[in-house]
């Protein structure tokens, strides 16, 4: 399952820094991100990793660097942007309100409505059973608040919700941490979905086994900076772990 | 179509065939709890106040009564509710209501007449009052929500500042000195002086009840188009039946309340006329009601069909998630505030025409009637949950027990030591029900301290106390059992 990585890259952010009251936390990192691909972000507590990406969806505005989406110059400076992007994020922290249903999560911000301008529940309910349907069919509980739903389909919610609204560019931050090993697999697939159809993920995560797992390439960040950038084939775990704890690049055998 | 809207199963997320009798209906349970609760107050004040039958309480003049004192407060509570669903709290309410009302009094009785030359008791004088006083209302209440939204100074503070600073404008502007008697087509939005009568009364309520049942039968169609399961025929007919019949005996017991002989006689004689032999009228719906009716279908179409609405109700359940979906959550809290601040102006209305003059104490202590208004109504304080009928219906609760107790002679100072009471009780109900890990702790604060208190009321003030809040405590038990699940 190899990458074409020769044409333009979906995404590319070009040496982005950003500081918090003197502390850099993100400093001059530059990545990208191909149609099809999965790049793991990888790094401690504190790395910058989450920062990054939130610059990405808008959460945080960068204060150097560009970002380029397919190519061309993208400003991206609240949520709102990068949806028109087609960046979509998936929160750690399962960015979703507790005590509405799925479908008004699902469409909270883009709400169908009808010719007078109310709220259709009905066809935001109709929409919601039918992308469900398809990602987890197992899924059966519409009318209630999304408090009452397990840590996975909560998060069948939440990527139900990029999917419906024609993610290109997905960003999925700890995607598994709360899940069960049986969800964790149903995560994973839908991940091998998305790939199918062209979207570029970024996936923040703390375990290695996930990354190599799920991704092509990781990028190791440390203390705000990018340590590098290796395709998943060319390195083992030994070395990822070099990289987030000394922040060091794997040594090429040959090359 | 009622065949195919009964067969789940077909349908992706159906659920299988349903247990209870309460359950099929699905009604809100806690708004059970809450009408339970209520009948059962009313049922003791009836039976005290001279028996089932003979009784003063449930009688036409004092659900009449009842109905126009808590109107002002009722209208304040479903903008509490929007309040508190976003997780703010607003304590200057009260003194809010005071300036809308000086602003009105003022434009009304001295700026209208002054500066626009118009004669007193001119057509116009009370829409423009009105009118300055929704927007003196809205404004303040748009920069509250501005300091809060924007400056991030939290709601208790700019609230708790507003409360001292729009009392005494008020007092500034009138130089405290009661301001009236206000315009005759203002005042009669104040309760018994502008009712409806009888003939339009019904009309009114028979509206008022087919918009019920369309809204049921719409709701429902909406749900057999998209092919999700719908309650039972049957159940949809009992909720719609319970509706039209709450409705129409409401409207009922205010067209019953007949207008006193010698009131019908004054008038007539007024008038220049006779009265036939043996005419009567009724009052029927005060237009003061109406505007709390139409205020609160308002109130729950934004809740329920608009996106501001949905925006409330998601920011109170977490903001970020909220932020994030891209919801402005900053200028959501300044409408949140303006529309608390117009609806204080309605109040100020409603409260200043009942009392026919502006008077600098009014809407005294209101924001703390209309925040226990609101959380005994189900609201919850850490947001995200509420409801407008919940909130009417404690406003309602509220006002029967203060005037129920004032009819058995209850002294004053007890009157609102078990309104305050009442007030914690319904909370500490609701927490027991929505965190199983603190309800031994709450059955245990039964045990220890409320029965102890009760057991005291009781010397005090005996047969009263002991009557009401423990079989309330029963009924709202028993019912918010699943409520708050």
């Amino acid at each position: 399952m190899t990458v074409d990585r020769t044409g333009t890259p979906l995404v590319e952010m070009r040496n982005v820094s950003l500081s918090f009251g003197g502390v850099k936390a993100v400093d001059d990192v530059s990545v990208d991100l191909f149609p099809g691909e999965v790049v793991g972000l990888l790094g401690h507590n504190g790395a910058g990793k989450s920062t990054l990406i939130k610059i990405l969806s808008g959460a945080y505005a960068a204060d150097a660097g560009e970002i380029h989406v397919n190519g061309e110059r993208a400003r991206i400076e609240n949520p709102r942007d990068a949806r028109r992007y087609n960046i979509e994020t998936i929160y750690q922290t399962l960015a979703l309100a507790d005590n509405l249903d799925a479908a008004s999560n699902l469409f909270l911000g883009r709400e169908l409505t009808t010719r007078l301008g109310f709220v259709d529940d009905a066809r935001m309910e109709a929409e919601t059973r039918a992308i469900m349907g398809r990602l987890n069919p197992n899924f059966r509980k519409f009318s209630d608040p999304v408090s009452a739903l397990s840590g996975g389909q909560r998060q069948s919610v939440a990527i139900a919700r990029a999917v419906y609204f024609d993610a290109r560019i997905l960003i999925m931050d700890e995607p598994t941490a709360a899940l069960g090993p049986q969800e964790t697999a149903m995560v994973a697939e839908l991940i091998g979905e998305l790939k199918k159809d062209g979207i570029g993920i970024f996936l923040i995560s703390h375990d290695i086994h996930d990354v190599m797992d799920l991704c092509d390439r990781v990028s190791v960040m440390k203390n705000g900076k990018l340590v590098g950038t290796e395709d998943v084939g060319d390195v083992t775990d030994d070395d990822i772990l070099g990289m987030i704890i000394l922040g060091k690049k794997p040594e090429r055998a040959a090359a | 179509m009622a065949d195919a809207a009964n067969e789940p199963g077909q349908v992706p997320g159906a659920i299988g065939p349903r247990r209870s009798f309460l359950e099929s209906l699905e009604v809100d349970t806690r708004l059970l709890g809450m009408i339970g609760a209520f009948a059962l107050i009313c049922l003791v004040f009836q039976i005290w106040t001279g028996g089932l039958l003979e009784g003063r309480f449930l009688t036409p003049r004092n659900v009449f009564n009842l109905t126009i004192q808590t109107v002002s407060v009722a209208i304040m509570a479903t903008g509490m509710v929007f309040v508190i669903v976003t997780r703010h709290i607003d304590l200057s309410v009260g003194a809010l209501l005071a300036t809308c009302s000086a602003v009105m009094a003022m434009v009304q009785t001295q700026w209208v007449p002054d500066l626009l030359g118009l004669p007193l008791g001119h057509w116009a004088i009370a829409p423009l009052a009105i009118l300055s006083g929704l927007v003196a209302g809205a404004l303040i209440g748009a920069f509250n929500g501005w300091l809060i939204g924007y400056l991030l100074i939290p709601s208790f503070i700019v609230t708790l500042g507003g409360l001292f600073v729009w009392r005494n404008v008020a007092w500034l502007i009138t130089d405290g000195q009661t301001i009236g008697p206000l315009d005759e087509t203002f005042r009669t939005l104040g309760g018994i002086g502008g009712t409806l009568g009888e003939g339009a009364s019904w009309a009114v309520g028979l509206a008022l009840t087919a918009g019920a049942l369309w809204a049921l039968l719409s709701a429902r169609r909406a749900k057999v188009a998209h092919g999700f399961p719908v309650k039972p025929l049957w159940a949809e007919a009992a909720v719609g039946l319970l509706t039209a019949l709450g409705i129409l005996g409401f409207v009922a017991i205010l067209t019953a309340y007949e207008i006193p002989a010698r009131v019908l006689e004054r008038d007539a004689a007024r008038a220049g006329t006779v009265l036939p032999e043996g005419f009567t009228a009724a009052y029927g719906l005060p237009l003061s009601v109406l505007l709390l009716i139409v205020v609160a279908v308002g109130m729950t179409v934004i809740a329920r069909k608009t996106r501001l609405g949905r925006y409330i109700f998601a920011t109170g359940g977490n903001p970020d998630a909220a932020e994030l979906s891209g919801v402005d959550t900053r200028l959501l809290t300044v409408k949140v505030f303006a529309l608390m601040g117009a609806l204080c102006a309605l109040s100020a209305v409603v409260a200043s025409a009942r009392l026919t003059n502006h008077t600098n104490d009014i809407g005294t202590l209101d924001e703390l009637r209309v925040i226990a208004a609101a959380v005994i109504g189900g609201t919850a304080l850490a947001g995200g949950f509420g409801t407008i009928y919940g909130a009417i219906l404690g406003a309602v609760i509220m006002q029967s027990l203060q005037s129920g107790m004032a009819m058995v002679g209850v002294d004053a100072p007890l009157q609102n030591m078990v309104v305050g009471a009442v007030l914690v009780v319904a909370v500490a109900i609701d927490i027991a029900y929505r965190r199983p890990e603190v309800r031994r702790e709450v059955l245990r604060f039964f045990g220890f301290v409320v029965a102890p208190c009760l057991a005291l009321a009781f010397l005090v003030s005996p047969a009263f106390i002991a009557l009401i809040i423990p079989a309330g405590l029963i009924v709202g038990l028993v019912f918010y059992r699943r409520g708050g699940a």
